[in-house]
């Protein structure tokens, strides 16, 4: 039965539960709902909720387990020799799985019968389900035939047996709630507790969405250590993947990548730094309201332009005048993505970034710093000199770490202006590549995820998190600490 | 400004003795360094101002042309002994005739428009038939095969004009350039302006840009957003969907129910720690987690939109629960007051009042996700797809589909020129779409906000 009808089922149930409970409620207060505990909505919610969420999370259950069961099982009844030389498990199994559904098809059209599957040699089946529109990347092995018919038809059991599980839970439960429902049961409590539930269960999906991207990245990275020297990805000066020569001869060291990123994210500092700095200093403390009210949204645009159009804008216009205008003639490279045109267009990026987190920092130091400074006679530029930035300086560092954090994870910007090559170079005007721009190239296009080619990218993105997460935590903990100091 | 008096005496200003009028050198120094560093601040506002200005009309002046397209009007014989030798006008048979047996048809067209058109050339046909893009012949043939009755007619046809000519009516090709191109001499070019003077190439306005999918690299005059768009329009779709109520009931609980302990800070520091973990991160997750592990396909709308609803979540989070904490105590406590329950008062009374700063956080966030690409480019949205996806209702949210700014940086790493002035257009299509989003959520704050 496909899943679409269980769930129409378990709908039909459970709208028959929220109308049998409300009933069966009123009911056994002749009508009077007054002597209800709870509202008579709350009795029919009891009853939707009693058939639904068990069935449903039943159901979600059993989806996610039973593949993976299945998968095993038949594993463990293949012989050995049935997965070939440079297979894989996963390999034979998603074969299997094919050639499962290309008899689930042919047996749709009426093309086998019941009896066919263990009569017929493995070219009949091949050629039935070939022609049935099932691509074989392998000829059929009878192995590979038995596992496909052992899974087909386990699969068909267990999908009876799941309908059966589920719409019966289903019903077991309606039935409870509508026997529970009468004028004494507190039903607004167990529906209000059941809400409560669901919205921890929300609030919780943040924490295992960072446990996700923790667990997926240790989990490949420890794939990619197995097979590469950890000694070797964290300290050789060189990145020279090669896609031929399955391993061995990949030379997948972190380090040139890790001196473009830090190299692109430093110049695009040294240009957002000041300019957002004295852009904030000047909308708080200098501009008027009016002038104040237009500027600050126009550089908030900034903020809020996707990263790609800066990617392009670079790639279009800032690669080709930088080259022509600085590089060529200096000698210096006729590059146009260069580390100086990522840097640039990310520095603009940043701008807003760093204005807006220190205009938020400038605003919150005390009038009273302000008053007592302009009083004993010092310059408005002395006191935002002297007393108003070393006041905020915490909160400026943090802004700083949180634009570098930023920088340094930055993907389009590099992709498009910053090259491929792995360099250590000093000269801005040559490309070089991030950390970022190799975990693009290495898991796009076709990739092998037994390779340490592809797998590097894992290690690549770990690293990446835990050098954002480090100045995140970092630069909170500045920004917080600051914070107690004047409130 | 008057401060160097005090200490005047003690030796500046030379005088011996300052006066309240007369500015000494020292004030003078310090009003230039207070002047200068007004002038710094508003320098670098100026820069700011400026680089958003020479941004958009960089992206303006490369995008601008490609919502305009050349196109031929040419008068299409169809002949039925090539087309459809049967005489029983099935589609089902008529589909053998491949585009190879199209071709011809639209050479002969244009032959006999410019002669028509009473036009001297010395090109031959089949040169002059480079004029006409090659994705014609295929549209060609699926208007005859959706219309089978048009077998043995003389129809007028508009037929899109190759890169070349188009790039040539856009200022990219000159004869100059077409010197030195292979695919397009100066007779062709000479040729086209004839032909325009004529009236039978003219430039409009570029609708199929809005509507085709992708082409090929050798095809950039046919390549449009259309598949492009409807996969971005999926993933929001599924955004909205999971990213809303989970935020929301998020939110809720955090704002409204959760004790303060442990957990609640575990909750909360994984939420501002997701909201500044790089793009790409998510990309790998996604990666690792929906296709690897979960087995969904590749390229699918379906893994995108979860993706970046996870990339979503802690912006819709942040917002709406700056939207409960703006929510007065005083409704909460009227609402217990009167005898409601804790959630009754949070869903019928503050969840209510909160709705327009929700709402205005969603679409903020939405925007975000709109333009996000890193993460899709991990999860294969940067193939190739030329085919529309199904409906979400018919399993259209598993086809593969490509989104808006993929497309961008897909066609950054063509070859022909042209595909750079398809992307430009590319991105002018998505800034218009986040100013129409951005526009709503200003709207919806300015008419709905509350001050209490």
């Amino acid at each position: 039965m496909p899943l679409s009808w269980i769930l129409l089922l378990l709908a039909a149930i459970g709208l028959a539960a929220f109308f049998l409970s409300r009933r069966r409620a009123v009911g056994s207060v002749e009508g009077d709902a007054r002597r209800l505990h709870s509202l008579p909505l709350y009795y029919g919610l009891h009853g939707a909720m009693m058939a639904l969420a068990p069935a449903l999370l039943l159901l979600a259950i059993w989806l996610v387990v039973q593949p993976m069961l299945l998968d095993r099982s038949i594993l463990s009844g293949l012989p050995d020799d049935a997965i070939p030389e440079g297979s894989t498990p996963g390999l034979v199994m998603s074969d299997v799985r094919r050639v499962a559904d290309g008899i689930e098809r042919a047996f749709a059209n009426g093309a086998f019968s019941e009896g066919d599957l263990t009569a017929l040699t493995t070219e009949d089946v091949g050629a039935v389900i070939t022609g049935g529109g099932t691509a074989l990347g392998t000829p059929l092995t009878a192995d590979v035939l038995a596992a496909a018919r052992d899974y087909w038809l386990a699969r068909g059991t267990l999908a009876w047996i799941m309908t059966a599980a589920v719409l019966g839970l289903a019903l077991i439960g309606a039935a409870w709630a509508i026997r529970r429902s009468d004028g004494a049961f507190r039903a607004r409590n167990v529906v209000e507790r059941g809400v409560l539930v669901l919205l921890i269960a929300a609030a919780s999906i943040a924490i295992l969405t960072t446990v996700g991207i923790v667990l997926s990245m240790l989990f490949e990275t420890s794939n990619f250590f197995r097979q590469y020297e950890w000694t070797e990805f964290f300290f050789n000066t060189t990145w020279q993947p090669s896609f031929s020569g399955r391993g061995g001869s990949s030379e997948l060291g972190i380090i040139p990548l890790l001196w473009g990123t830090l190299y692109i994210s430093l110049i695009a500092l040294i240009v957002a730094v000041p300019i957002g700095l004295f852009a904030a200093i000047y909308l708080s403390e200098y501009a008027g309201k009016t002038f104040r009210s237009i500027a600050k949204p126009v550089i908030e645009i900034l903020a809020g332009i996707p990263t790609i159009v800066y990617g392009l804008f670079a790639l279009i216009t800032v690669g080709p005048l930088l080259r022509d205008a600085f590089a060529s003639p200096l000698g210096l490279g006729n590059s146009a993505s260069s580390v100086m045109t990522a840097g640039l267009v990310m520095g603009i990026m940043l701008i807003p970034f760093v204005s807006s987190l220190s205009d938020d920092i400038i605003n919150a130091v005390p009038q009273a710093m302000r008053d007592g400074s302009l009083g004993l006679g010092a310059t408005q530029s002395e006191t935002i000199r002297q007393v108003i930035v070393p006041a905020a300086l915490p909160g400026i560092v943090g802004a700083v770490l949180l634009a570098a954090s930023r920088a340094i994870g930055e993907t389009m910007i590099v992709v498009l202006g910053a090259g491929a090559a792995a360099r250590l170079d000093l000269n801005p005007f040559e490309a070089m590549t991030t950390v970022t721009v190799k975990i693009v190239s290495q898991l796009t296009g076709d990739t092998d995820f037994a390779s340490p080619e592809t797998l590097v990218a894992f290690a690549l993105g770990l690293t990446l998190f835990v050098i954002t997460l480090g100045l995140n935590v970092l630069a909170l903990y500045i920004v917080r600490k600051y914070r107690e100091q004047y409130e | 400004m008057t401060d160097a008096t005090a200490e005047g005496g003690a030796g500046h200003g030379g005088a011996g003795q300052g006066s309240l009028l007369a500015r000494d050198t020292r004030t003078a120094r310090r009003n230039a360094a207070e002047s200068r560093f007004k002038l710094y601040g508003l320098i670098a506002v100026c820069i700011g101002i400026a680089m958003l200005v020479l941004l958009l009309t960089s992206i303006l002046m490369n995008g601008l042309s490609s919502f305009q397209q050349t196109r031929l009007q040419i008068m299409v014989e169809l002949p039925e002994d090539k087309l459809d030798k049967s005489g029983v006008r099935d589609p089902e048979v008529m589909s053998k005739v491949t585009t190879f047996g199209y071709a011809p048809l639209l050479r002969d067209g244009l032959e006999a428009t410019i002669a028509e058109a009473g036009i001297e050339t010395d090109l031959s046909a089949k040169d002059a038939a480079d004029l006409i893009s090659d994705e014609s012949v295929a549209q060609l043939r699926n208007m005859v095969l959706a219309n089978p009755d048009l077998v043995g007619q003389t129809i007028p046809v508009e037929v899109l004009a190759s890169g070349r000519i188009d790039g040539y009516y856009k200022g990219r090709v000159t004869m100059a350039s077409a010197e030195l191109d292979s695919n397009i001499s100066p007779e062709q070019l000479v040729l086209a302006d004839q032909l325009k003077a004529a009236g039978k190439l003219s430039t409009s306005f570029n609708w199929s840009f809005f509507t085709a999918p992708d082409a090929s690299d050798t095809r950039p005059e046919a390549a449009g957003l259309g598949v492009a768009i409807l996969g971005s329009l999926y993933m929001m779709l599924i955004v909205l969907c999971l990213a809303l109520p989970i935020g929301v009931a998020a939110s809720i609980y955090l704002e409204e129910f959760a004790p303060q302990n442990r957990w609640t800070d575990l909750i909360e520091v994984n939420i501002s720690n997701l909201a500044a973990v790089p793009s790409i991160v998510f990309g790998i997750l996604g990666l690792a987690i929906f296709i690897n592990f979960a087995g969904l396909p590749q390229s699918a709308p379906i893994v995108g939109g979860l993706v970046l609803t996870l990339m979503t979540l802690p912006t819709i989070i942040i917002a709406t629960r700056a939207a409960l904490k703006a929510v007065p105590p005083s409704i909460r406590d009227a609402a217990l007051g009167l005898g409601a329950s804790k959630m009754q008062s949070v869903f019928h009374h503050v969840l209510p009042l909160a709705m327009p700063g929700i709402l205005t956080g969603t679409i903020i966030g939405l925007a975000q996700a709109l333009g996000e690409t890193a993460p899709l480019l991990l999860i294969g949205m940067v193939a190739f797809v030329r085919e529309y996806p199904e409906s979400p209702l018919d399993g259209g949210l598993f086809d593969p589909a490509t989104a808006l700014p993929v497309q961008v940086y897909n066609w950054t790493q063509r070859s022909d020129p042209a595909f750079v002035e398809r992307a430009s257009g590319a991105i002018i299509t998505l800034l218009l779409f986040l100013l129409v989003m951005n526009l709503t959520a200003i709207f919806l704050r300015r008419k709905f906000e509350r001050r209490w």
